[in-house]
């Protein structure tokens, strides 16, 4: 049995006029797609930026594989842990500007084939970034990222600004990503897509975690407060 | 003859100040107070400076070097009242300016384009910080509101592993860009749209038109020459602040309105 991708323990990320992230003590496993639900603000984007050190912690430690992340060079930590944001974030230039930021010295190959990983046509290379429609661009991005040859996605609300298409083809990737050892974190407020795509769900309620179970288990032992989250999230439907 | 203006001269040219009050009162700009207020202070201001620049013109060049340090610590408190959510804006400036100061006065009296002496080093350095102080103020706003603004794209270069002054630098140099620019402009456009002060002020005082443009030309690359220096300085430097040492961008929000 492998040991946590990553485990936090007792973070806390805010101060006293607001806490984003409270006490929080969780174990996310080295497997997958790990999916972290909960409500707008409620501190799920802040969890994931403590993976890779965006975030400052107040208190309390997150290890990366059992090493603190503190202790890792954080340039390096952002190589092996990649991010893809809510809003498409396309660099100005061309779609193969976009990914030499990620890999300077990427071969045209190598950049047509991640194209293809995301489902953009070669094509792509040679396109102003900044004019793509937000699913194309969302679609740039994550190559970027895949173009850093990460062991880990950390995709914060990543379809919330695409098109229904473009969302199935995202959860798609996220599938393929994880069939090829590349471990994903994916944050959502939608948990009928947080059911959809996870092997593992963490609950997230007003800054602290308040439930992690296997997805197929996450009933069994929630919560009151997580019930009547899931309740009301089924009701929003 | 120069141009000698007395003091009838001067209270004349003060009708000036009444049309310009006429017109914001015709137009209903309330403006009148403001317009008042700051005639009479530039002229107690110049006042002032006048009858201390006598004095320091006749004392020892020591005290010119103390007047020049007393215009580089109210030009960088200025930046600092202008540009407050910068953080540490004051000694950024400081730096600048003390930075800009060695660069143009060493080559201006290094080179012995300009003889050291009071006459010449007081209105030089304060032409050279007067304009470093407008470029100063902004790029350091330019610079917060580019990083500010682009915030997703900083922190999506980031989090690919870029070091802060990588994921900072297209944005930086935007603002440098911008900082930069109306100076260049200003100093290609010379002569054909506007004359500029101190040529001015010397034909005006009476001196050979030729001699005039020399001295003009040399002041336009001073203050060329330390406006690239502080707005390099200060942008680089608020670019700096802007970041952690460990690689995250902590740009204040925008204030509320």
């Amino acid at each position: 049995m492998t040991g946590p991708l990553f485990s936090f323990e007792h973070v806390s990320v805010g101060d006293d006029s607001r806490w984003r992230l409270r006490d929080v003590v969780v174990e996310l496993p080295d497997c997958g797609i790990t999916t972290i639900v909960g409500p707008s603000g409620s501190g799920k984007s802040t969890l994931l930026r403590c993976c890779n050190r965006l975030e400052a912690l107040r208190e309390g430690v997150v290890r990366y594989r059992g090493v603190d992340v503190m202790t890792i060079d954080p340039l390096v930590l952002r190589r092996r842990v990649g991010m893809v944001f809510q809003r498409p974030t396309p660099f100005a230039g061309t779609g193969r500007d976009n990914l030499r930021v990620a890999d300077p010295n990427i071969s045209d190959a190598r950049a047509a084939e991640l194209l293809q990983v995301v489902k953009l046509d070669p094509s792509f290379l040679d396109r102003d970034a900044t004019r793509l429609s937000g699913g194309e661009a969302q679609r740039l991005c994550l190559a970027r990222s895949l173009a850093a040859r990460p062991d880990v996605l950390l995709m914060d609300e990543v379809t919330s600004s695409v098109d229904p298409p473009t969302r199935i083809a995202l959860e798609e990737l996220a599938h393929s990503c994880a069939r090829s050892d590349v471990r994903v974190l994916w944050v959502t407020h939608d948990f009928d897509q947080a059911r959809r795509i996870a092997d593992h769900i963490v609950v997230v309620l007003a800054g602290r975690v308040a439930h992690s179970a296997p997805a197929g288990e996450l009933e069994a032992a929630a919560p009151p407060d997580v019930l009547a989250f899931l309740e009301e999230a089924r009701g929003g439907e | 003859m120069a141009s000698d203006i007395g003091w009838w001269g001067l209270a004349a040219s003060a009708v000036l100040v009444a049309v310009a009050v006429a017109l914001s009162m015709l137009r209903q700009l309330r403006l009148e107070r403001s317009i008042v207020w700051s005639s009479a202070r530039a002229a107690v201001q110049l006042l002032l400076v006048g009858v201390a620049l006598d004095v320091l013109l006749d004392a020892g060049v020591a005290w010119s070097w103390a007047w020049v340090v007393g215009m580089v610590v109210f030009a960088a408190d200025t930046v600092h009242r202008r540009a407050p959510e910068v953080p540490g804006v004051t000694v950024l400036a400081l730096g600048a300016f003390a930075a800009a100061a060695v660069v143009t006065l060493a080559v201006l009296f290094g080179l012995d384009v300009f003889p050291l002496e009071p006459r010449t080093l007081i209105p030089l350095a304060g032409m050279m910080i007067g304009n470093a102080m407008t470029s100063t103020v902004l790029v350091a706003r330019r610079v917060l509101e580019e990083l500010r603004d682009k915030r997703d794209e900083v922190e999506a270069r980031l989090a690919l592993g870029l070091a802060s002054a990588d994921a900072a630098k297209p944005y930086v140099r935007a603002a440098l860009r911008t900082a930069l620019i109306p100076q260049i402009e200003t100093t290609k456009s010379v002569g054909l749209v506007f004359l500029p002060g101190a040529m001015t002020g010397l034909i005006l005082a009476g001196a050979d038109p030729f001699d005039a443009v020399r001295v003009q030309i040399a002041v336009m690359y001073l203050v060329l020459g330390s406006v690239a220096t502080t707005v390099t300085v200060v942008g680089l430097g608020a670019q700096r602040r802007l970041f952690t040492t460990d690689h995250r961008l902590v740009v204040p929000s925008r204030p509320a309105d």
